[in-house]
């Protein structure tokens, strides 16, 4: 970890031109807690770090005209999860962002490192999938939206182009009737990676689905929207048949690695038993909404 | 062309201010020194403890603006203007304990002692924070921080004791 030139700019403008500049030898710092240890273990070696929590759009969070949220890809979860609204708008997403890590991690540790560190089980992933969060994300050409299902390309790999830079978050606004919620499965209760992610987001209208998401995430070499598994939902009244549909759904959609954490065979079984059990959760939440 | 040299930062330095358990102190530092090596290296703050070096043991926990984090995750240059205190900035000047310090000592709560200065950063964090109400809270928003010897039981009853007391905000 030596040799390396650090940058704190004020604007996006000046954090676009230098990362650009860099042309591949530059990272973005958020909250560092997986660019250190990546350092530290010499998986990456930057030139030049660019630090961008002072600038303020990265940092803020915003409620929208429409009703929405617009998160700066740097806040952190704990700053997130202080938010007056947000939690209650979105308790899912919510839920998903503070799984990172521990309290101390929540301190520096942001939705948008996770997203960008691009690891098939990061947390707020699935969740952020579900709740159909859309990030603006900006490069030396200027800015350009897209789905949050589309930043990652594979393990520590994302679609944003050379130079580009994520900036934020948009959620959309909630009808009546919404709930979300986001489940994961690790062998003990706190600090682990997950094996199997869920994330799940729906409307009811009088007991009956008339939207609904699914993220699934650590079953794959991406974090996946499993289209499927909302069609299966949608139209229903959340019985028995509509929500094994849709966990096997999730068990189909299932690409997942055998490794320490889990098996083929039971990280397939665990997305249709974590499904069923995030839609029971959304369901209670949205029943109350 | 001046004859008299300035003093000046080495190029790859940055310089920041910080200040350190009430003191500020303006540091030039190179950018990929952590908080956590400036404080035990350059500062001689040994009290904060690198344990895994990689946020996962919560040995290093300092306060940073009042809130728990990592400092072995944190580089010192992103802190430019912020506050931290370390387990040597807890108590009063007149050698008064800080009450967590206090009920650690009561209970019994540590053995070998080197995640004692992280665990007790991150109890006073846990109390500001008041998001815990019983034990089995204590234990999950402590899980940041990992005891080796296993003193967990004591650890959860002295940050019940501070708690019963009423507690005494972070500083």
């Amino acid at each position: 970890m030596t040799d390396i030139r650090y940058l704190a700019p004020r604007t996006l403008d000046e954090a676009v031109g230098a990362f650009a500049a860099a042309r591949g030898a530059a990272r973005i710092l958020a909250g560092g807690t997986d660019l250190l240890v990546q350092m530290r273990a010499g998986a990456v070696r930057p030139g030049l770090i660019v630090d961008i929590k002072r600038i303020a759009e990265m940092t803020s969070i915003e409620e929208t005209a429409d009703g929405g949220f617009r998160i700066g890809a740097a806040v952190s979860g704990a700053v997130l999860g202080e938010h007056p609204r947000f939690g209650q708008v979105w308790p899912g997403v919510l839920e998903a962002v503070n799984l990172i890590g521990s309290t101390q991690v929540q301190g520096r540790a942001s939705p948008g490192g996770n997203l960008c560190n691009a690891s098939p089980a990061g947390d707020s992933v699935p969740a952020m999938i579900a709740a159909d969060a859309v990030v603006t994300v900006q490069g030396p050409d200027g800015r350009r939206q897209m789905p949050v299902a589309a930043v990652p390309a594979g393990p520590g790999r994302t679609n944003l182009a050379p130079g580009e830079i994520l900036v934020s978050f948009t959620l959309p606004p909630r009808p009546r009737g919404a709930g979300d919620a986001y489940l994961r499965m690790i062998p003990r209760t706190e600090m682990d990676i997950a094996v199997v992610g869920c994330g799940v987001n729906l409307t009811l209208r009088d007991g009956t689905c008339t939207a609904a998401r699914v993220g699934l995430g650590a079953v794959a070499p991406t974090v996946l929207l499993v289209g499927e598994a909302g069609k299966a939902l949608v139209g229903s009244r959340l019985d028995a048949a509509a929500i094994e549909a849709a966990a096997a759904a999730c068990r189909a959609a299932c690409r997942p690695i055998d490794d320490k954490r889990g098996t083929i065979a039971y990280r397939t079984r665990i997305a249709g038993v974590l499904l069923k059990r995030t839609v029971g959760i959304a369901a209670d939440r949205a029943g109350r909404a | 062309m001046p004859t008299q040299a300035t003093p000046q930062a080495e190029p790859d330095r940055v310089t920041i201010t910080l200040t350190v358990n009430g003191k500020p102190r303006s540091l030039a530092l190179e950018p990929w020194t952590t908080l956590l090596d400036l404080l035990r290296e350059e500062l001689g703050l040994t009290g904060t403890k690198k344990g895994c070096d990689h946020g996962q043991c919560g040995a290093c926990t300092v306060l940073l603006d009042g809130r728990r984090v990592n400092s072995c995750l944190a580089l010192a240059v992103m802190q430019d203007g912020a506050s931290v205190t370390t387990i040597e900035g807890l108590a009063a000047a007149d050698g008064t304990l800080h009450p967590m310090q206090t009920a650690f000592i009561e209970q019994d709560a540590f053995q070998c002692g080197y995640c004692t200065p992280g665990q007790i950063c991150s109890a006073i964090a846990l109390l500001e924070e008041d998001h815990a109400q019983n034990p089995d809270e204590i234990r999950e928003l402590m899980s940041g921080n990992i005891c080796r010897c296993g003193a967990y039981p004591n650890i959860v009853a002295a940050i019940e004791q501070v708690m019963a007391s009423g507690g005494e905000p972070a500083p």
